[in-house]
């Protein structure tokens, strides 16, 4: 299509974002897989068998840290029914899903970090015998000393877990400084200091991780995988495997849910296309519920201190945020992990000078990755609640004080933040009305109490995982004769509704029904790369990419039935499968015949599109994390009721209001926000990835708590409160008709609200997540002693923090590098930015 | 411990009926209704999550009655009625449950959703008209990780309104409510 880039989208009318006359997007809608879903019929990973199919298992280690020093598999290797046991020398490259830490081993070779780390597969005709094999796979271990938190692992430069890293068991340590911070505590009326810690918890998806490969009959590798992140995963198979990706192709299976913890590129997944190689047959491997507690990557635990200034009217004069990062045993997405443990805390409320250093450890537990708000519910649950202490110091309203410090709409924050539309205000006055908060805060009886809390999240990175200039998400769009539209993209359905994304807005630009459209999705070979489904990117970007390609399929058809009618191509409506004349609407054909018309004069009607984020004002080290086209806000208001002799707390309702821009399917985005808002209530009051150490008779190992999903609570729907969601949307120019994240944002604000309901209901501060009825207990002893009336950490050990690079902001003439990196002499970096330029 | 039978040696075989057909199956004696339903049956409608009664995802109706099949052996089911998430289609059309669940949003990812739409027809047979607080006791054993369930309870809801409105008599609709939404 020589000619497509002429046939502007300006050239066509009826298309324009946010515009009026919807007819697809913004109505509730059945999502296109809905039937799939409800038959039974979507085909999950491991719902696939397919003929003369093997299965594999993985012996795991068993202790937290050690070497391994021999391996002995011939039992296994004479067991019926094995064909095949895979040990670390058959796969001993790394890989990690960050460049900057490939740790990871698909087997491992000499060296292992965690209980469940893998150590050996066996590959047999069943399961079962897999399983049984296992057992007769001898391996001799040197038992290493166990690092079991971070305050050990700063203690302990030895042993190393890992021999990279900044130093000793120190995985990453970052500082930076935006604006002189001290000045701004100088300059305070009353300077707020308070420590938090986060507990880690898992995504517990309900589908276990699952994975079958096979050689092609041609020789090629295919892999179909419950993962989030396909491209990813071709990328770590191509490299591990020693094979051209060009010869792998990985299905995403749509996931059984993911939050997260199917994003990174998986041990199993790397052994089952290896085995499928060697064997030449299919392999297929299912997790059960404890190997998927040992995948983990979820929730970093954090401890943290905020100090804050402020003004007495409540304006922030600074913050210094010092954030301990429990990373567990490998890199996985912990460096952007640390720097997320700061990056987003400028977004909601205008703080003009920023200080923020973290440091992450390795640790012998599982190692932690990205979960649903992915580093920033641990900040964000410690400035809200900071928040709400100073609102009572100050004896201002806490929803009044937000209001006060909001931050505006399309301004740049201190640490180089892009914002675009910033909903927040209108948010926090939704909640507070529908709340009735007013009549409630501090004024309900007691034992009953109501907290306000607000956040901001991103809409998609916008940075890619690994250096390059291409695009993040790219669609293409294939018309057939019969009228039918076929979407091909590599953006993944973890459940979040991508593929209704994607056919919505097609179907909206091209002015069919969303039945119409065909959605091939998550397949390296059938679609072009999409990086996957995490930071709540894919409805921002895939979505901009399907309407790109859209807008130029449809020019196409405009030109050509323009020619066909005789009618100017700009009076051309495409709506109710036709395209017609708007000033004579009879005049016209059906889409069928528009798309006949087009391959008649243009051969084969295809198209593409592709969308790249707009580049970031932040040009220091560090400043890939953070950045986003737009971010959502999100205000919630949560009413608990606290028994004062138990401790037991009950959430009987919740209020929400997020920032979407524009709901693409209503119904859908609500069924994120009170998903969100579950999962927030699930890590505000129970949910915890808790270890503890065997008894010392026994090896005195670190092991898992409750590796089981009866034991690792999780709320049920006897739990769930009655939750009022309300949407504010306001179209924001970055997004597709407007559209902005609803995946993460709003369960952000969740935690910190039910603690500040908590102290509302029975005046005490827990300051730390899960809020159980012990530690309400604990607390509620330490008021009745006459102590202060609290239940969190005491204090924040020592950490050898390296000089901070210092960024001035924007209102400081801050051109977003740090005056004092050696490594980037910002002049250089500057004039590299001018060169690109013309 | 290779004593053990292998899956392959399929040396059991009951009759059940599964989902109104007679059916019969020859399995590994050890073997539960779910791996049977899956790996022999080619039923895979029915998903697990932990295969330890833990998650309710597994969920079929055995006589009617909702049971965790990962908890149950195939040898006890002889003569017995099973119901899968197969098996709730009629005559080409969708349970009114599958129907509200894909309107209103009640199935995120799906994969719970199986063990729940069996969970809830076994409810709505049983009590037609159940309370919200019924709806929530009655899946409380089916984990769902997407939705945070209130979309769950309005699909039951609306599905409970709709089958009441088949059953009346003839299945039309009331003669006053045609009538007089007429011109």
């Amino acid at each position: 299509m020589p000619n497509e880039k002429d046939m502007s989208k300006e050239s066509v009318k009826g298309d324009k974002p946010g515009g009026d006359g919807l007819r697809v997007i913004g109505v509730s809608r059945r999502r296109v897989d809905a039937r799939a879903k409800v038959t039974g019929q979507t085909r999950f990973a491991d719902d696939i068998f397919l003929p003369r199919m093997a299965y594999c298992k993985l012996l795991r280690s068993p202790h937290p840290h050690a070497r391994i020093r021999k391996i002995d598999t011939s039992r296994a290797l004479a067991h019926r029914g094995v064909y095949l046991v895979l040990t670390g020398k058959d796969l001993p490259i790394e890989y990690g899903i960050l460049p900057v830490s490939q740790d990871e081993q698909a087997l491992c070779t000499d060296h292992v970090r965690h209980v469940g780390d893998p150590v050996t597969a066996v590959i047999a005709r069943e399961e079962l015998t897999a399983f049984e094999a296992l057992d007769l796979i001898d391996v001799e271990y040197e038992i290493l000393p166990t690092i079991s938190d971070p305050e050990e692992a700063l203690a302990n430069p030895e042993p190393r877990i890992h021999d990279y890293g900044d130093e000793g068991n120190i995985h990453k340590r970052v500082s930076l400084e935006f604006g002189d911070v001290e000045r701004g505590f100088a300059e305070a009326d009353e300077i707020f200091e308070d420590t938090f810690f986060y507990q880690g918890n898992t995504h517990l998806p309900i589908e276990q991780h699952a994975s079958v490969a096979i050689k092609d009959p041609d020789g090629k590798l295919t892999i179909w995988s419950s993962t989030q992140t396909p491209h990813y995963l071709h990328r770590a198979l191509a490299k591990v495997l020693e094979m051209p990706a060009a010869h792998i192709r990985v299905i995403a299976t749509p996931n059984g849910g993911g939050f997260g913890g199917k994003s990174d590129p998986f041990n199993h997944e790397i052994v089952v296309s290896k085995a499928a190689l060697v064997l030449d047959r299919p392999v297929k491997i299912c997790l059960t519920r404890e190997e998927v507690f040992y995948c983990h990557r979820g929730r970093h635990p954090v401890l943290m201190k905020f100090k804050t200034g402020v003004k007495k009217d409540g304006t922030i004069t600074g913050v210094h945020l010092k954030t301990l990062i429990d990373g567990g045993a490998y890199g996985s997405y912990g460096v952007a992990s640390t720097f997320y443990t700061g990056a987003l805390q400028t977004t909601t409320y205008h703080i003009p000078r920023y200080k923020f250093q973290g440091c992450r450890t390795f640790t012998n537990k599982p190692p932690c990755g990205p979960k649903r708000g992915h580093g920033t519910p641990q900040p964000r649950f410690g400035q809200e609640v900071q928040l709400d202490k100073i609102a009572e110091q100050l004896r201002i309203d806490p929803a009044e004080l937000r209001l006060r410090i909001v931050e505006s709409s399309n301004t740049v924050t201190a640490n180089f933040l892009r914002l675009g539309t910033v909903g927040l205000a209108e948010c926090i006055r939704r909640v507070v009305r529908s709340s009735e908060w007013n009549d409630k805060f501090r004024k309900l009886p007691q034992g009953r109490g109501v907290g306000l809390a607000c956040s901001a999240y991103l809409t998609g990175a916008g940075l890619p995982i690994y250096w390059n200039k291409m695009p993040h998400s790219g669609v293409q769009l294939k018309l057939d004769r019969g009228g039918g539209v076929t979407v091909f993209c590599g953006a993944t359905e973890i459940g979040q509704g991508s593929d209704d994304v994607l056919a919505a807005v097609v179907a909206e630009v091209l002015g069919v029904q969303t039945f119409d459209i065909r959605v091939f999705t998550g397949d390296t070979d059938l679609g072009p790369v999409d990086l996957g489904s995490y930071s709540s990117r894919v409805t921002l970007m895939a979505g901009n990419a399907a309407i790109q390609a859209a807008q130029r399929a449809k020019a196409m058809l405009a030109q050509a039935v323009a020619a066909r009618l005789e009618v100017p191509i700009d009076r051309l409506q495409f709506a109710d499968n036709r395209v017609f004349d708007e000033a004579s609407a009879e005049k016209g054909v059906t889409f069928q015949e528009a798309v006949c018309l087009a391959e008649a004069c243009f051969g084969t009607v295809g198209t593409v599109g592709s969308y790249t984020p707009p580049k970031s004002p932040a040009h220091y080290k560090g400043g890939g994390v953070g950045p986003s086209p737009t971010y959502s806000y999100t205000a919630a208001v949560v009413e608990v009721e606290v028994n004062a002799s138990t401790g037991w707390i009950t959430v009987p309702k919740v209020w929400i209001a997020h920032d979407i821009g524009r709901a693409l399917n209503p119904a859908l985005v609500r069924g994120q926000v009170e998903g969100s808002v579950y999962m927030g209530l699930g890590e505000a009051l129970m949910e915890e990835q808790e270890f503890r150490r065997l008894p010392k008779k026994l090896s005195h190992a670190l092991v898992h708590k409750f590796p089981s999903m009866l034991e690792y609570k999780s709320p049920t729907s006897l739990d769930m409160p009655e939750i009022f969601t309300e949407l504010v949307e306001e179209p924001d120019p970055q997004g597709p008709f407007g559209a902005k994240e609803v995946g993460q944002g709003p369960l952000l604000p969740i935690m910190p609200a039910v603690a500040n309901a908590v102290y509302d209901a029975v005046g005490v501060r827990i300051d730390e997540v899960p809020i159980t009825p012990e530690k309400i207990m604990k607390a509620l002893a330490e008021k009745n002693a006459g102590r202060a009336p609290r239940y969190g950490p005491s204090g924040f050990p020592d950490v050898d923090w390296p000089e901070a690079l210092r960024v001035p902001p924007p209102w400081e003439g801050g051109d977003g590098n740090a005056v004092n990196d050696v490594a980037r002499p910002s002049k250089l970096r500057t004039e590299k930015v001018k060169v690109l330029r013309p | 411990m290779s004593q053990l039978p292998v899956e392959s040696e399929k040396t059991a075989r009951i009759r059940l009926t599964l989902n109104g057909e007679e059916t019969d199956v020859s399995f590994a004696p050890y073997k539960t209704l779910l791996e049977v339903l899956r790996e022999d049956l080619g039923h895979t409608g029915t998903k697990h999550g932990c295969e330890l009664g833990e998650c309710g995802a597994c969920a079929v109706l055995v006589d009617g009655k909702p049971v965790l099949s990962c908890l149950l052996l195939v040898l006890e089911c002889e003569g017995k009625s099973v119901v899968t998430v197969e098996g709730l289609v009629e005559d080409g059309k969708l349970h009114p449950l599958q129907e509200a669940f894909a309107d209103i949003g009640a199935a995120q990812c799906g994969y719970c959703t199986p063990g729940i739409l069996v969970t809830a027809k076994a409810l709505l047979d049983q009590i037609p008209h159940p309370s919200r607080d019924q709806i929530r006791e009655a899946i409380s054993g089916n984990l769902c990780r997407c939705t945070g369930y209130l979309q769950i309870f309005e699909a039951v809801e609306a599905a409970m309104v709709k089958i009441s409105e088949q059953a009346k008599p003839d299945g039309k609709l009331p003669v006053a409510a045609t009538a007089s939404s007429l011109p």
